[in-house]
């Protein structure tokens, strides 16, 4: 059973009451929120992802409500509660769908160690993923949104899921987040691309996520091998180039972007180097989607799993 | 429902039949009363986890890892303070958790750390700070009035935290607060600080200081969130050192010395009450002395059994909320005369309102850059 099968009035229902408990690649959400835009936000993106039954068990219950207080008549605020504590600062009401994202990613960011997890898109083509950290600004989720729609699988746009038991890579497979005039971007490059309604004035400027296409839900099971770890860079008027980047500089800088690098000590460690040596290295720079999918396209036709 | 995760240590050694569902609960328990590494500890020592479902065994598993990499940091940070410290004529006191860690009993295991807590001499804390920040540590406090508030009123400097490394220190100079009802000289705690073998410098409380501290800390600090975790800490210290001789009648003779009876009677109250660790027949009349009157005890009794539950929506009851704030006042009423209590917690009820720019709460999206 997925999202789709229920109706708009179960899904608010559900939303409100107990919750809505939501299968995302290997973590299983359960949401709870009488907020309209969020009802709205999953309906539009969620639609796809199948429900946990109700003997599952639930990886996170993640509470999204409105605050109480005169707040309530006078500039209404979201409240983000997991498992009866609040993290974070309260944001205006009609931010609740990206801050339900955030929220999510934090949850898995902060205790889901028995992956090694780090910040960073990951796509993948014929078994391989490529790994493509990156601090915010580079383009990495405009990258992975147009590679995306051109062959390659989604397996996750913000956090890289290693399993410390096999070292394979994970898929999380949630929507793709984008911002400003990456927006308009994507809606250009990608003209069947169905994004939700965009929030205004968050701390990112404006944001709205982009529907994962089925097939790539469907395949949340398959599992990848790392095969390059590229730094991609977006470059105004600049042509789609490739330049090898040493092993052990990417290893670092991977290090760097690991959110629980530190926790995992040696395993950490290991699995990073395991990753690195099973990988191409590049860093990569473009300013055109299109370039960019034929250079990525040439890099999967040069290696097979 | 009831705190799932008391039963665990009440009865240690036998291993609770929980569905996925419960264990969804307990673990969201165990995470708000910072239990998880705790649990998981006493899983993997009683060999059970091998017998829990994959999923929740993973989050068990997580703490673990997580346990083992926080005691390397607790053991290079104080490595790092009595480095910084050694030209200071002070002993330097470990407290808590830390204390625990380097003495190496019982409530180290599976413990999480989010601070280091120190003692020190009262008169040389102007040269402690200045050597700390010298190594590296600087009180991130910029607003005066708090700077007032921890200097004037309070037991121990603003924490300072370290540029390098983020780990965040306190540094007392007595256990409670100078303006507090239960003030202790910090002084006669000093003098029967024990050293610590192959850590030179480095001392922990006497062990019945230690108890009640972890006492007079449980009931005067007024956060219940980690209540729960504080009590069991003083559990495992009092099966652990109520094995020697004569120290039941110590601790009692100590808690009236420094009177820190009532902490102490309550403490023991809901140690036995959860965990059903009593102290022996022949300190019947020492608890009795201890005890405070009737209406005292049942009120208190009344709020401690809310607000020692984990912060967790399953350990919701009626009047929770209301406990926990009566507590919060009462631990500030204890810890201050109520001409200075009034305009403070005025204070801070607004500065969370209206926050001054920068301290504010994080925001979500800063978490995943």
């Amino acid at each position: 059973m997925t999202l789709s099968d229920l109706s708009p009035v179960e899904v608010s229902r559900r939303l409100g009451g107990g919750g809505l408990t939501i299968r995302t690649g290997p973590f299983n959400f359960r949401i709870v929120s009488g907020i309209q835009s969020v009802a709205e936000g999953l309906a539009a993106l969620y639609s796809d992802y199948p429900l946990a039954d109700d003997h599952e068990f639930v990886d996170f219950t993640v509470t999204l409500a409105r605050s109480r207080g005169l707040r309530r008549w006078w500039r209404p605020q979201v409240k983000f509660t997991y498992d009866g504590q609040s993290p974070f600062a309260p944001l205006p009401v009609d931010h609740a769908f990206p801050l339900l994202e955030w929220a999510m990613n934090w949850c898995i960011s902060t205790q889901a160690h028995q992956y090694l997890c780090l910040h960073a898109a990951v796509i993948e083509k014929k078994g391989l993923a490529a790994i493509m950290p990156a601090p915010p600004g580079s383009g990495k989720s405009t990258l992975c949104a147009g590679l995306v729609s051109r062959g390659w699988r989604l397996l996750s746009d913000e956090l890289t899921l290693i399993s410390l038991t096999d070292g394979l890579i994970v898929p999380l497979g949630r929507p793709i987040s984008l911002k400003n005039e990456s927006l308009d971007v994507i809606r250009q490059f990608v003209p069947g691309a169905v994004l939700n309604r965009v929030t205004h004035d968050t701390s990112k400027g404006s944001v709205s996520h982009m529907k994962v296409p089925v097939s790539h839900v469907n395949r949340l099971n398959d599992q990848a091998r790392a095969g390059w770890v590229i730094f991609p860079k977006y470059v105004p008027d600049a042509g789609a180039e490739l330049t090898a980047r040493s092993k052990a500089n990417s290893m670092l800088e991977l290090g760097r972007n690991a959110f629980n690098y530190t926790v995992l000590g040696l395993a950490g460690f290991e699995m990073l180097a395991d990753v690195v040596s099973a990988s191409d290295c590049y860093d990569f720079t473009y300013s055109r989607l299109d370039d960019a999918v034929s250079v990525f396209d040439k890099l999967a036709e040069g290696r097979s799993a | 429902m009831r705190s799932l995760l008391a039963q665990v240590w009440a009865q240690p050694n036998e291993q609770p039949a929980w569905t996925l569902s419960k264990w969804e609960t307990v673990l969201g328990q165990a995470r708000q009363a910072r239990l998880l590494g705790r649990l998981a500890r006493h899983y993997a020592d009683h060999h059970w986890l091998v017998t829990v479902p994959k999923q929740p065994r993973q989050y068990l598993e997580g703490a673990l890892r997580l346990i083992e990499r926080q005691h390397h940091e607790v053991q290079w940070e104080t490595l790092c303070i009595r480095r910084a410290l050694m030209g200071v004529d002070t002993p330097v006191v470990m407290l808590k958790g830390a204390a625990y860690f380097v003495a190496g009993l019982p409530p180290r295991h599976g413990r999480l750390f989010s601070d280091i807590d120190i003692m020190v001499k009262k008169e040389c804390l102007p040269e402690v700070e200045g050597a700390l920040f010298r190594h590296g540590w600087i009180s991130e406090e910029r607003d005066a009035y708090n700077q007032r508030y921890y200097r004037e009123w309070m037991h121990e400097i603003p924490p300072m935290t370290h540029v390098q490394r983020g780990t965040v220190i306190d540094v007392h100079h007595t256990i409670t607060p100078p303006t507090s009802r239960f003030k202790v000289d910090g002084a006669r705690l000093l003098e029967c600080a024990v050293a610590i073998d192959g850590w030179e410098g480095v001392y922990v409380l006497a062990p019945v200081d230690m108890v009640l501290h972890s006492a007079v800390h449980l009931f005067q600090e007024g956060e219940f969130s980690h209540g729960l975790r504080d009590l069991l800490d003083i559990n495992d210290l009092l099966l652990h050192f109520g094995t020697d001789a004569g120290f039941w009648g110590a601790l009692f003779a100590r808690a009236r010395d420094l009177g820190l009876g009532e902490p102490l009677f309550h403490a023991l109250h809901h140690t036995q009450r959860l965990f059903g660790t009593r102290a022996p027949q022949e300190s019947a009349q020492a608890l009795q002395d201890i005890r405070p009157n009737w209406i005292t005890r049942q009120l208190m009794s009344a709020l401690l059994n809310r607000a020692l539950q984990p912060l967790h929506p399953s350990c919701d009851e009626p009047g929770s909320n209301l406990a926990r704030w009566l507590l919060y006042i009462r631990s500030h009423y204890l810890r201050m005369p109520w001409y200075l209590i009034v305009p403070h917690l005025t204070r801070k009820a607004y500065m969370r309102y209206f926050p001054k720019n920068g301290k504010a709460a994080m925001n979500a999206d800063q978490v995943v850059r």
